[in-house]
């Protein structure tokens, strides 16, 4: 099902409303796109009684909200991105007496516990705390149990070698039948904590914030918002990490930030 | 609040290909005149490993501007665009590309299904599609939403494709307007 242009304006404004989530500062294509899949598999045939369950059925809405944002996710995602933390990140991270990470749209989390490994292997993790947060309460407790499909720990293993991983991966999960479950004492020190971006304020000050492949889906208003909620939540000298593709070229934070190394997207506050 | 309109251009040429795919487009691009008076979006199967040497291999052979996609990026008339790996690529309202890096659509990421798709409800009838060889399905529903929105649809002959599967399964799916070889298509481009 196509929904109309208008539609998904009223719809987007009528949730907002009723649920306090915001999405009108979400790029359209990718929402439209959602959106219309979402209503394609619903049982309900007709728009307006979609949109009368979606406004009244709490349930059907978090469902939405689960199914219209994007929770793709692997761990060690972009092996070289790892490798850059692992090297050249941590290193400066270690001369803290105790390390605030904060993972914000950490979805499944498979990218916490990818972080949390690189730093047990720095005999960092111990001092640390990793802030994982996303708008999604569903995904957050898939997060907090850290059981993943186990179809995925051969990719999982590739790219923590690639990222520069020496271990035999397979120390870090036990797996079980279809599932994975990742090892517990790197779950020790994650917080995880329901959070929207779009309309929930700083919570902390961190050395290290990670936000990958979530401002895609926002348009430049709203990425600009963000960015300024995490220069807000930086430390001077704290890292801020986005995905392959983002960048804060186009914000009025960059005059305050510096790019490390020039091919991963990690920049540095300069004060 | 209704996104900003900034300059949308005024149609976009759109083209979608898999294995073989490269071999089809050195021989179209280098065609294409300076005056090409649209944008051009490439949305090719690459592996997900490779770097942006695909768009330094395709500026080689032409004269227009060849970059691979920056996200939020505005087209402009007579760019090359190309999709970069392990992302879909999407198209906006106010003319802009959008990022996704949700699940696979055919197994691909990016898939041309999901450009073709989005293309086609924005640009209707200004919207030129190009299907060229390949070994997988993924293009043949988009260029039938394409077609049913209006837009102009043309694929590679599978008895010159590399690989006549894809062009074969959108021949299957839709009516297609123009069913050409390489050399015909750059020249047709052209004419647009």
């Amino acid at each position: 099902m196509i929904v109309g242009k208008n539609d998904i304006e009223k719809l987007l404004l009528e949730v907002h409303d009723r649920y306090g989530y915001d999405f009108t500062g979400y790029s359209r294509a990718s929402l439209q796109r959602r959106i219309d899949a979402f209503f394609s598999r619903s049982r309900l045939t007709n728009y307006s009684d979609i949109k009368n369950k979606l406004l009244n059925d709490t349930a059907y809405f978090m469902q939405f909200v689960e199914e219209v944002t994007v929770n793709v996710t692997e761990m060690f995602r972009d092996a070289t991105f790892y490798k850059y933390l692992r090297e050249h990140v941590l290193p400066v991270l270690a001369t803290y007496p105790f390390i605030r990470i904060w993972h914000a749209g950490c979805s499944t989390g498979e990218e916490v516990y990818s972080m949390a490994i690189i730093l047990k292997e720095a005999s960092l993790l111990q001092k640390s705390i990793l802030y994982a947060t996303d708008l999604n309460a569903a995904v957050i407790e898939k997060a907090k149990k850290g059981i993943f499909p186990a179809g995925m720990m051969q990719q999982n293993s590739e790219n923590y070698r690639k990222a520069g991983g020496i271990e035999d991966f397979s120390i870090y999960y036990t797996a079980n039948y279809n599932s994975a479950k990742l090892d517990e004492s790197l779950n020790k020190r994650m917080v995880f904590s329901t959070h929207n971006l779009v309309s929930d304020a700083s919570f902390n000050e961190f050395q290290l914030i990670l936000c990958r492949n979530v401002l895609i889906y926002f348009d430049r208003d709203l990425q600009e918002q963000v960015l300024k909620l995490f220069d807000k939540s930086l430390e001077s000298l704290g890292f801020l990490a986005l995905g392959t593709k983002e960048s804060i070229r186009f914000s009025a934070i960059s005059d305050h930030y510096k790019q490390v190394g020039n091919k991963e997207k990690i920049w540095r506050k300069s004060r | 609040m209704a996104q900003k309109q900034v300059n949308k251009p005024a149609g976009l040429i759109i083209i979608g290909g898999s294995s073989g795919s490269i071999e089809a487009l050195l021989v179209i691009l280098p065609q294409l005149k300076k005056t090409l008076a649209l944008p051009v979006l490439i949305v090719l199967h690459r592996n997900s490993s490779s770097d942006s040497s695909l768009a330094f291999l395709l500026s080689q052979r032409t004269s227009l501007a060849v970059k691979e996609v920056d996200e939020k990026e505005l087209l402009l008339p007579g760019h090359i665009y190309i999709a970069p790996s392990d992302y879909h690529v999407l198209l906006e309202e106010d003319g802009t590309l959008s990022l996704d890096a949700s699940e696979k659509v055919n197994y691909c990421r990016p898939s041309i299904d999901v450009s073709f798709t989005s293309a086609a409800l924005v640009y209707q009838n200004t919207l030129v599609a190009v299907l060229l060889s390949g070994a997988n399905a993924d293009g043949a529903q988009g260029i039938a939403d394409i077609k049913e929105n209006g837009g102009l649809t043309i694929v590679q002959d599978p008895a010159e494709a590399t690989v006549a599967y894809m062009p074969e399964q959108a021949i299957l799916l839709s009516k297609i307007d123009h069913i050409l070889s390489a050399a015909a298509i750059g020249e047709m481009l052209n004419t647009i």
